[in-house]
């Protein structure tokens, strides 16, 4: 494929340490109506190259709805107009989107409801020293037919595979690793 | 060969990174291995990412935001406390577009920024220069049918970090940008004309070319000052990466 590109691009930059009184947004893990019986729970931490928490950044997921739809709805950062504060969502709308920080051992979840359509939801990850933003997919189940995960090397591919948790209610493992050993498959998205 | 502790100078830093820069191979966009930025020594893959080459794929959909996740005053920075915050009053003003040129509608611009004197209000900020009780800097709005956005706020203070010794941010903006599609999603900042600590920051330089770097100054904009009110400062933003209607595109110009 080729595109016709004509402008170049503003370059990246890292979000820095300070995004914390930013970005965050009440809910903004919860992309699920609240009591939803589809609901799933994917939660993970984000590691750096010594295998060490990150507890600086934040996860961006963006899914289809449960009907495959691919428009997303607003309504993921709701403010309410008395106060000027985050409102949280509106329980009743699937926006398809949301964002977690990480929290002090680098963990993060999120509670979402099955992706139409595809096997997998689509994550993004910024942190303090990471100059350019990483995209990287979670699969909640293997899919042989995938054409990303069958371009991938045995192991390669095992770390896009959420592991469902022993126990636990319809509860994955995602873990994030930045660099190094059983470091994630990210993708190249420009 | 024998292991030197590390050279923390400003002159060791900026060995460092002409080193860096001259070694480069991104064009546009920083490297995510770039030593004289400590903290991305354990935080950038050493893998080279897979390309993305599914036409079908949920990348290239994005979310979407509307006048119900914006509130009245988000735009307007000063206007979050009960007072006048302190400093430069500044409107920065622009287009967000994507690679051919087209306008960004209805998507969601947030910005963050330090106050006036260099500090964030963030606990974790202990610069010692004051917190300003009329300023948060925080805001976000949407981008209108031209692809446009508006911000009133104050200009911001330089600050200093713990890169290096005597290592000091130039005063920047930082920005998040959603495009028609999660691809071209962009976290950014935007700096000020003329700023003399351009050369001596390993953030900005680890933008590798000049041309490039240049794409993250704002241009003073005198029409777009506000008379009695405030200073006007432009700044385009051009989002990366493709959206499914590009393949659209693709396919009608094959037909
Ligand atoms: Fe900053």
């Amino acid at each position: 494929m080729t595109y016709s590109y004509e402008l170049p691009p503003t370059p990246s930059h890292t979000v820095g340490p300070f995004f914390g009184y930013a970005l965050p947004f009440p809910e903004g893990g919860d992309l699920a109506p609240a009591h939803h019986p589809d609901t799933l729970t994917l939660r993970g931490r984000v590691l750096d190259g010594a295998g060490d928490p990150v507890p600086d950044a934040f996860v961006e997921i963006w899914q289809p709805g449960p009907d495959g739809s691919r428009t997303g709805a607003p309504g993921s950062m709701r403010r309410d107009p008395v106060t000027g504060q985050g409102a949280g969502r509106n329980g009743v709308d699937f926006t398809g989107f949301g964002r977690i920080s990480t929290d002090a051992d680098g963990q993060w979840a999120v509670h979402t409801l099955p992706p139409g359509g595809v096997p997998y939801v689509c994550l993004a990850v910024f942190a303090r020293g990471l100059m350019h933003h990483l995209h990287t997919r979670a699969y909640l189940a293997d899919d042989p037919a995938d054409a990303l995960l069958s371009s991938l090397p045995e192991q390669r591919r095992a770390t896009l595979i959420a592991e469902p948790v022993p126990g636990a209610h319809r509860t994955y493992r995602f873990d994030i690793r930045l660099q190094g050993e059983g470091e994630t498959v990210f993708l190249e998205t420009a | 060969m024998s292991a030197l502790p590390p050279d923390l100078s400003q002159s060791g830093i900026d060995a460092e990174v002409a080193k860096a820069q001259a070694s480069a191979t991104t064009e546009h966009h920083p490297p995510r291995d770039f030593p004289p930025y400590r903290s991305s020594a354990l935080r950038h893959p050493k893998h080279p990412p897979i390309p993305l080459r599914d036409p079908e794929a949920v990348e290239l959909s994005g979310p979407a935001f509307g006048t119900t996740d914006i509130g009245p005053l988000d735009q307007d920075l000063t206007r979050h406390h009960t007072g006048e915050p302190l400093g430069e009053r500044i409107t920065v003003a622009g287009h967000v577009l994507d690679r051919r040129g087209r306008p960004v509608r209805r998507q969601l611009v947030e910005l963050w920024q330090a106050n006036a004197a260099g500090r964030y209000a963030h606990q974790r900020d202990q610069h010692p220069a004051p917190l300003d009780p009329n300023f948060t800097g925080f805001g976000r709005c949407l981008t209108d049918d031209e692809g446009r956005y508006s911000f009133t706020t104050i200009r911001p203070g330089a600050y200093p970090w713990r890169n290096h010794t005597n290592a000091w941010r130039p005063a920047h903006i930082h920005f998040s940008l959603f495009g028609e599609a999660f691809t071209q999603r962009l976290v950014t900042q935007m700096y000020f004309p003329g700023d003399p600590l351009f050369p001596f920051d390993p953030i900005l330089q680890a933008v590798t070319e000049q041309s490039a770097r240049d794409r993250l100054v704002a241009t003073y904009d005198h029409d777009l000052s506000v008379p009695e009110w405030s200073l006007g400062y432009r700044w385009d933003i051009v989002l990366d990466g493709p959206a499914a209607t590009w393949f659209e595109d693709e396919e009608e110009g094959h037909r």
